[in-house]
């Protein structure tokens, strides 16, 4: 199973790669979604795939019995997922406040902060 | 926000069963699936859906607290519970607990719940104010 | 402890300073100079202890894990440095508090003086590598701020720039060559090192801890090439110059090199290096001063002198050496800081320093040419001055040398000569003769605190030269250089210093030496501009192809780089992180793997695990591909629930809960942001498309193939299995994810939540604290692109960037209005592919046309497509701004390329409700 989900978090990598060097922000945003997800998803398939069993110890034992779901990539993806929500919320009033600001999405076109390089580069 | 009496009269039920669920989530997330971070999730869903039933202004007055506020005592009980630890000698954050015998059974009180608690405040706090800026917006 | 105390108090007075600058007045120097003074005392009294073999240490833990303490070490060579250190510092304190008196910063001044003294009592008394390297760099530090004391002058900025990059980056490569130091003897006790014998004279690192704690030491000490930085310095006030760059500071790269002597010295490297470097640069810096007219330029190559002879007698090493440098290291502190001082009371009283245009002070100044003259006799190297014992210890230092003799022996004659006629330079031209025309100033008696200062040293000149003048064992001898010469050769030696050696070599040296002094003095006038043509080679060269060459070669590489890597473009940013990831990583792949290396075992996956992945590809897909916001959305959920359901899948219920919860709030999210936003956007076509498709595929390949790779590896885990482990017995929770999450780590969570809640603080920052657009946008914010043929509309320049249909429109102000919003919904939608009428919102339009061919040229087969969803919507749209627009102001007048506009205006299915509304007023 784990290769699949390989194949899967490269194909969701390549994804976000192509939406990242879109020339929309908004593109870009939903770049940073699916980035997002394909590292989420890698870090979870790497800690290990285990079907049905998860991190939680039966009552009254004291250590898991039998199969259990590594628990710790599990707590790294859960904050991650939050993080990147919270993230995602910045990005996308990031996006939603300079198309207020600078009228465009594209982000060729947004050069107050470096507006000398583009006379010079061009 | 919709003007809908099918939406509005749902929603009302709705949001008081969210609020009570992620309450019994975050109590209930050291032991079984759930948590403050899944708890806070939930509540925030919980307002967001007021919010478009009703209004933002209507959602703000139901969360009482400014959400920005509820970020700030999210972050001060979170921070505060790896205290406990620090007053008892141990390091910051170390997890201590007191045990209450009621009768037959055995209730845990301990500072992850308090932080777990802060965790659940900062959570509820940053996404309702993200999502009641954003629908403030003008259109 | 009494000792930390000591070495810590010149800080704490060091910023109490100001303060009681403020509260004392012109008491201030008196009060400020006490505690040199008290110090000096204290470290006098350990003369006794030491001459008689006692070393003293004390010691403070620091950094106890990394060997660093804040040790000290009090012996023969330490106490000599802290005395002149302290002895002259005091001086110096009261000789800045007359020569910068009333000047408004001297509260300041104070402040640095006393910081770089306690920082160069730190390095003289250090006895931990890392404690000498801190105090080490504290002096270069407040060295710049002494240098730039009068930093609104740019040749002050630029020489303390000079001598901070100079000696900082000799003091970076000592460090290396310290810790080098402390990995090959395994401790980073100084007394350790020098007590270890040969261990690092045998150590196959001994080169490189060689040549980079040379690299500290020579440019510390003005050694050739780096001499250039001394004169610069002389930027500084006076008092700074006499104290730092004679006494003190410069001395500190001798003082290392003595230090060191016992661990690193004695090699034939050692021996030749020190030797040479230091004889070129005695007589570089000898031309130097001959070379100059201003008294104190004259008396820093003088200096650099100096430390060049310092430095050839500790290469040569000889018992001999060792003592003359002793004994030359005291002597000239004494001669050179009251010159220094001198040199300042002349500019004081005088108004100038150029020795040409001064002349006759020796009546109006009779104090000050008193202490000049014995000042100089001693420099000259005449008798009864301590300076005569110095330099006839020198001649018999260098014609007893194992290597070279001849050569050094012509050196330090030259050398000689013309320290000589420095004298006369700087202590009879300006003093003898009639007044000169053309002194600005007619001079009066320094006052009292300036001449405490040169006096006092000036006499210890002659009182050491007495001192040391009875035959057998006298006092010089046995509490100041045996002990001192002890430290240096690192075994006990005994000294005999005389005035009087009886008829031999040296003494005819210095016969020799008078006569062509005399011969140089009286000819300076004339050949001055022979040594200043000799400029080019010794120091404006070295100046230049040192220091100025290459700091210019810097900047323009970092000009270059900054140019070319950070060119603005965020694309490009992107594409150089995947791209250089890729590399990397393919790198790695392609050296070190096999494809045994690789997982590409047939998943076992069952049917719905399949269809799950499926789910999520497809969803992928389809946000990348998406034409409208809504499509985007809903393709981003299926992708985000179709996770959800694989952690569910596979025993994550805590992730599926919050996988599942993110998704619906960032469906609202999302929705919230994008209603707002125009549905069409850029993308490039043909050729940079084309590239980035590959490049992403390239990327994510290499993603897959580093997993399998991973796969590979048996994983270890430990840490997981003692979390399991400890989760009920320990932290009394079953769910091991939330135990993880609250306890085990939960500082990282607290972080985390903090990143969250700066995320959401960042949020609202930008939604609610904003300038009203109307009153801060009166310009575009894009400029214009060259040769932009299209001119803007004139009512576009007042109006805001909503543009003019909205201004137009009747409630112009009412943001609720839906007519507002139609009209601005439509012209969004309009703009990017606007023709350059510059109609509309002008800054949007000239982007547009900026880009122009990508969309024009794109836009036809992406308009069938639009057009297909999209044309009930249309003619709403359409027909809500025709409407709204009776003024005729976009719509009407705007030579439109049909076809397209009509694309554009396409309106946003995630907008229904908005549409909606605005049907109700048309």
């Amino acid at each position: 199973m784990e290769p699949l989900l390989a194949v899967v978090a490269g194909i969701l990598f390549a994804i976000a790669a192509y939406l990242l060097t879109r020339r929309s922000i908004v593109k870009m945003v939903i770049g940073l979604v699916v980035l997002g997800n394909a590292a989420n998803l890698t870090l979870f398939t790497m800690g290990g795939l285990t079907r049905g069993a998860s991190a939680i110890i039966p009552y009254p034992e004291t250590a898991p019995v039998g199969d259990y779901a590594n628990p710790l990539p599990q707590a790294l993806v859960l904050t991650a997922i939050v993080i990147g929500f919270g993230m995602l919320a910045f990005a996308l009033v990031l996006a939603y406040r300079s198309w207020q600001e600078l009228d465009t999405l594209d982000p060729d076109g947004m050069r107050v902060a470096e507006p000398i390089a583009t006379e010079e580069d061009k | 926000m919709m003007r809908s009496l099918i939406l509005q009269t749902f929603t009302r039920l709705l949001v008081t069963l969210m609020l009570l669920f992620s309450l019994f989530l975050l109590w209930r997330g050291h032991n079984l699936p759930g948590g403050g971070f899944i708890g806070a999730l939930v509540a925030s869903a919980a307002f967001a859906l007021h919010a478009i039933a009703f209004g933002v202004a209507s959602a703000r007055s139901i969360l009482r607290y400014d959400p920005r506020t509820l970020m700030a005592w999210g972050m001060i009980f979170a921070g505060a519970a790896g205290l406990f630890g620090l007053a008892a000698g141990k390091p910051y954050m170390t997890g201590l607990w007191l045990e209450i015998h009621i009768g037959e059974s055995l209730l845990k009180l301990g500072t992850p719940l308090i932080f777990d608690i802060g965790v659940f405040l900062t959570v509820i706090g940053m996404v309702v104010a993200v999502i009641f800026s954003l629908e403030e917006e003008e259109f | 402890m009494t000792m930390l105390l000591a070495v810590l108090s010149p800080f704490v007075l060091a910023f109490l300073a100001p303060a009681l600058n403020r509260v004392l007045g012109d008491l201030t120097p008196w009060v400020l100079a006490s505690l040199p003074a008290l110090l000096f005392v204290f470290f006098a009294m350990m003369i006794g202890p030491i001459a008689e073999g006692e070393i003293m240490f004390a010691t403070v833990s620091w950094v106890p894990s990394l060997g660093v303490d804040l040790a000290f070490m009090v012996d023969g060579l330490s106490v000599t440095f802290a005395l002149l250190i302290l002895g002259i510092g005091a001086c110096v304190v009261l000789y800045a508090g007359g020569y910068l008196h009333g000047h408004p910063a001297i509260g300041r001044f104070f402040l640095s003086l006393l910081l770089f003294m306690g920082a160069m009592l730190g390095v003289v008394l250090a006895d931990n590598l890392i404690t000498l390297f801190i105090f080490w760099e504290l002096t270069s530090f407040s060295s710049f701020l002494l240098i730039g004391f009068n930093h609104e002058s740019q040749k002050s900025r630029d020489a303390a720039i000079q001598a901070l990059v100079i000696t900082g980056l000799g003091g970076l490569a000592m460090l290396g060559g310290l810790i080098l130091m402390g990995r090959a003897t395994g401790t980073w006790s100084i007394s350790e090192i020098l007590a270890a014998g040969d261990i690092l004279r045998d150590h196959e690192l001994y080169l490189p801890i060689f040549i980079l704690v040379l690299c500290g030491a020579f440019t510390k000490s003005a050694q050739f090439p780096f001499h250039f930085w001394l004169p610069g310095a002389m930027q500084a006030p006076t008092p700074v110059s006499a104290y730092l760059h004679s006494a003190t500071m410069v001395k500190a790269g001798v003082y290392l090199l003595a230090r060191l002597n016992p661990a690193l010295g004695g090699t034939d490297l050692w021996m030749m290096t020190l030797s040479i470097f230091g004889g070129i640069t005695m007589l570089v810096g000898s031309i130097v001063s001959l070379m100059k007219t201003d008294m104190k330029l004259v008396l820093a190559g003088s200096t650099i002198m100096a430390l060049g002879a310092l430095v050839m007698l500790i290469g040569i090493g000889t018992d001999y050496a060792l003592i003359a440098m002793g004994t030359f290291l005291v002597a000239h502190s004494l001669y050179k800081g009251a010159l220094f001082m001198v040199a300042g009371s002349v500019d004081h009283e005088a108004g100038t320093r150029e020795v040409p245009i001064l002349g006759g002070l020796r009546k109006l100044m009779p104090i000050t040419f008193a202490a000049a003259a014995i000042a100089c006799l001693s420099m000259a190297g005449l008798p009864p001055f301590f300076g005569f014992i110095g330099k006839e210890l020198i001649y018999e230092a260098v014609l007893g040398a194992e290597w070279l003799a001849a050569l050094l022996v012509v050196l330090a004659v030259a050398s000689s000569v013309m320290i000589f006629a420095v004298g006369g330079i700087v202590a009879v031209r300006p003093f003898f003769g009639p007044e000169h025309p053309d002194t600005p100033k007619h001079a009066h008696e320094a006052p009292l605190l300036m001449l405490v200062g040169p006096v006092l040293l000036a006499a210890l000149s002659l009182v050491f030269g007495l001192l040391a003048s009875p035959d057998g064992a006298n006092l010089v001898d046995i509490y100041l250089l045996t002990p001192l010469a002890t430290a240096i050769a690192g075994q006990p030696m005994e000294t005999n210093l005389h005035l009087w050696h009886g008829f031999n070599l040296p003494l005819a040296l210095t016969g020799v030496t008078i006569a062509l002094g005399v011969l140089t003095y009286r000819t300076w006038d004339r050949t001055r501009a022979f040594w200043q043509a000799l400029d080019p080679f010794i120091f404006a060269g070295c100046q230049k192809w040192f220091y100025e060459k290459p700091l210019a070669g810097l900047f323009a590489f970092a000009d270059w780089l900054f140019r070319n890597i950070q060119s603005g473009n965020l694309r490009f940013y992107f594409m150089a992180i995947f791209g250089a990831t890729m590399l990397g990583l393919a790198a790695t792949i392609g050296v070190r793997m096999t494809p045994a290396d690789f997982a590409f075992d047939m998943p076992d996956a069952r049917f719905y695990e399949w269809m799950l992945c499926i789910l999520i590809v497809v969803g992928a897909l389809g946000a990348a591909q998406a034409r409208n916001h809504l499509t985007a959305i809903i393709t981003l959920g299926i992708m985000g629930y179709s996770i959800a359901l694989l952690f569910v899948a596979f025993g994550a219920p805590d992730l599926a809960m919050t996988q599942f919860l993110v998704e619906t709030l960032t469906v609202i999210l999302v929705a919230l942001v994008l209603i707002h936003l125009p549905q069409r956007v850029f993308s490039p076509r043909g050729i940079s498309r084309a590239r980035d498709l590959v490049l992403s595929g390239l990327f994510g390949a290499m993603m897959t193939l580093v997993m399998l790779a991973a796969l590979r590896v048996d994983q270890d885990l430990f840490i997981s299995e003692y979390y399991a482990a400890n989760s009920v017995p320990k932290a009394y929770g079953t769910n091991i994810v939330n135990v993880i999450l609250v306890d085990f780590r939960s500082v990282d969570t607290f972080g985390e939540i903090i990143v969250l809640a700066i995320a959401g603080i960042g949020v609202i920052a930008m939604l609610k604290y904003r300038a009203r657009r109307d009153e801060d946008d009166d310009g575009t914010p894009a400029p214009p692109p060259d040769g932009e043929p299209a001119t803007p509309p004139p009512d576009a320049d007042a109006d805001p960037p909503e543009g003019s249909a909205a201004a137009e429109t009747t409630h112009p102000e009412d943001p609720r209005d839906p007519a507002t919003d139609a009209a601005r919904g439509e012209e969004d939608q309009a703009d990017p592919s606007d023709a350059p009428t510059g109609e509309g919102d002008d800054a949007t339009a000239r982007v547009a046309d900026a880009k122009g061919e990508d969309a024009v040229a794109e836009s036809p087969d992406e308009q069938d497509e639009a057009e297909d969803g999209a044309t009930a919507e249309n003619t709403d749209a359409e027909m809500t701004a025709d409407a709204e627009d009776p003024t005729g102001g976009t719509a009407d007048n705007a030579p439109q390329d049909e076809p397209k506009a009509t694309a554009k205006a396409e309106e946003a299915p995630a907008t229904d409700d908005a549409t909606g509304e605005e049907e109700k007023p048309s």
